[in-house]
């Protein structure tokens, strides 16, 4: 009986590394198989996750309309006119949808770029209509290098606050400012070419050769800015204008600018006896801090010849200041003086102010309520109100 | 008068500035890691949608966001139209705050004082507040006030996603 058990035992002891042979053979083919298996998963997680990607760029690209590289944007205004003139005792109370614009922009490259601005004013336009409709810009701009930027086609003038950046939540105040209307005859825009150089961080110039202003010779709007531009409607080109603006921005809340436009005949040539060349200069500052702001500008004329010295408007000019204050992301409320004249070279006093006192107040950062008292003074005497509603997008 | 006068600001000559340039999106991410990670991607939920959405003031069409992380820092690249065509801004966050801001792509017509250090620097050190608002005030620059306000708004989601993926990644 011992020597079976010992006997069991010695062949049990001798058959051990066979059966442990076995088993780490089949140890092996099994990690190998989930080795393979692990390599199969791994490939399949790598097909899924980029199957994964590509779905969500579709998604992506179906739901994002920039990714044409085109874009589309507007503004647009309505406003309620309700202005007593105290000199005559009437009171005109009109409601006009005073602007409806859409943006158009390409980009090319990241160096090329199209941008293109076309508005309906009042509502309708065509033959006995009160509206126009406009091309206000449409232009190419490439970047040269980082300080050149340049640009050639149909664009606003670099003159004063308003001319470049007119989207209704962005100013105070129903209606634009009067002397950025009859000195600086905004929206003002003219075609050519111009240039950006940005001289330092926060430091810019712009200059531009561009078609001119061509005033009346005789009648109420003579020589006035307003009146003399041709919108770049099959415009005489006879006597081009010459801007160039100087703009500091390196304190952030601070804006200080100043442009200079020389124009060799403001008649462009429409008659051969007297040349109407014209300067003008316009410098503004704009400057907030926290819930505070503040701007003022001033505008000025001067224009040759003997003609406009008649008519006295040689010397055209004009100033508006502006103190608002933010009382939070809803509500923000505004003053506005403005004093201009279009005869100031003249003996008789024609002197024009306005003064607005208002308030706007944003039902989003992109749409505007406003309500505005006004007072006119100088050779005129009104007062009234305006409301507007304002947006852009 | 008022350019001499302007000039008196810079001490450097015209046309000599060096400014941060702009920058591939590469060289961003390794300027403010030190070195370019492989990339993760951020799957937004329907809540993370809703606050982007929020911030922007406007619908958000992405589902997931890349970023590129290091330890408790992450870095951003996101676009946002000023007025017409989008910027391209890169946002470094260190710390649940920003380390850096910088506008790597500006294709707008106006407003490019925005990509400037002088501008960018205040958003250094800004956090996220309870109302999802930065905590400290930058001050604008007029006539570039839309392209402030996306540079504002991409701040502000950069620091929400950053808390976001923190969470996310917490075992």
């Amino acid at each position: 009986m011992i020597r079976t058990v010992l006997a069991s035992a010695m062949l049990s002891l001798f058959a051990l590394p066979a059966l442990a042979n076995d088993d780490a053979s089949d140890l092996k083919q099994i990690i190998e198989l989930q080795k393979q298996q692990l390599a199969e998963l791994e490939k399949r997680l790598t097909v899924t996750e980029s199957r994964l990607e590509s779905t969500a760029d579709a998604i992506e690209d179906n739901g994002q309309q920039s990714s044409s590289r085109t874009t589309i944007g507007g503004y647009g205004e309505l406003h309620y006119n309700n202005i007593s003139n105290d000199k005559t005792g009437t009171t005109d109370k009109e409601i006009d949808f005073h602007r409806f614009v859409l943006f158009i922009g390409h980009e090319f490259s990241n160096k090329t770029r199209f941008f293109s601005e076309f508005e309906l004013e009042h509502s309708i336009a065509g033959d006995g209509k009160k509206g126009e409709i406009e091309l206000e810009q449409a232009y190419i701009e490439h970047d040269i290098n980082q300080q050149l930027t340049a640009r050639t086609g149909l664009f606003l003038m670099p003159v004063g606050i308003i001319n470049e950046t007119h989207e209704p939540p962005a100013f105070y105040g129903v209606e634009r400012n009067p002397v950025e209307k009859d000195i600086l005859p905004a929206t003002w825009w003219e075609a050519g070419a111009a240039l950006n150089i940005k001289l330092a961080p926060g430091l810019a110039l712009d200059t531009a050769i561009t078609s001119g202003l061509n005033t009346p010779l005789t009648g109420s709007n003579a020589f006035k800015p307003r009146s003399g531009r041709q919108k770049v409607s099959e415009a005489n080109a006879n006597d081009l204008a010459y801007t160039a603006r100087v703009k500091y921005t390196a304190i952030p809340g601070l804006e200080l600018a100043a442009s200079l436009q020389y124009q060799s005949d403001l008649t462009q040539g429409a008659t051969d006896m007297d040349e109407a060349s014209a300067q003008l200069f316009s410098a503004h500052v704009i400057y907030t801090v926290e819930s505070f702001s503040v701007r003022a500008l001033y505008a000025q004329w001067d224009i040759d010849g003997q003609q406009a010295q008649d008519l006295g408007r040689d010397k055209q000019r004009g100033f508006y200041i502006e103190p608002a204050y933010r009382l939070n992301e809803q509500v923000g409320v505004f003053a506005r003086y403005n004093q201009w004249d279009n005869n100031a070279g003249g003996q008789i006093d024609s002197e024009k102010t306005q003064t607005n006192v208002g308030v706007n107040y944003w039902l989003h950062e992109n749409a505007v309520l406003k309500f505005d008292y006004e007072l006119k003074g100088g050779v005129d005497d009104a007062n009234g109100f305006n409301l507007g509603v304002g947006y852009q997008f | 008068m008022l350019l001499v006068g302007l000039l008196g600001f810079y001490p450097t000559s015209l046309f000599a500035y060096v400014d941060q340039p702009f920058q591939s999106q590469q060289d961003y991410i390794q300027e403010m890691l030190g070195e370019l990670p492989k990339s993760d991607v951020f799957w937004l939920t329907d809540a993370d949608k809703q606050v982007i959405e929020q911030i922007l003031s406007h619908s958000f069409s992405k589902i997931r966001l890349r970023y590129w992380s290091g330890e408790n820092q992450s870095v951003w690249v996101l676009d946002e139209i000023g007025k017409e065509m989008p910027i391209t801004v890169g946002i470094h966050v260190k710390q649940q705050q920003i380390a850096n801001l910088r506008v790597l792509v500006y294709r707008e017509s106006r407003g490019d004082e925005v990509r400037h250090g002088f501008f960018t620097d205040q958003f250094k050190q800004a956090k996220l507040n309870q109302e999802l608002q930065l905590d400290q005030h930058i001050d604008g620059i007029t006539g570039a006030t839309l392209s402030v306000r996306a540079l504002s708004k991409l701040a502000r989601i950069a620091l929400y996603l950053d808390k976001q993926q923190s969470i996310q990644a917490q075992p």
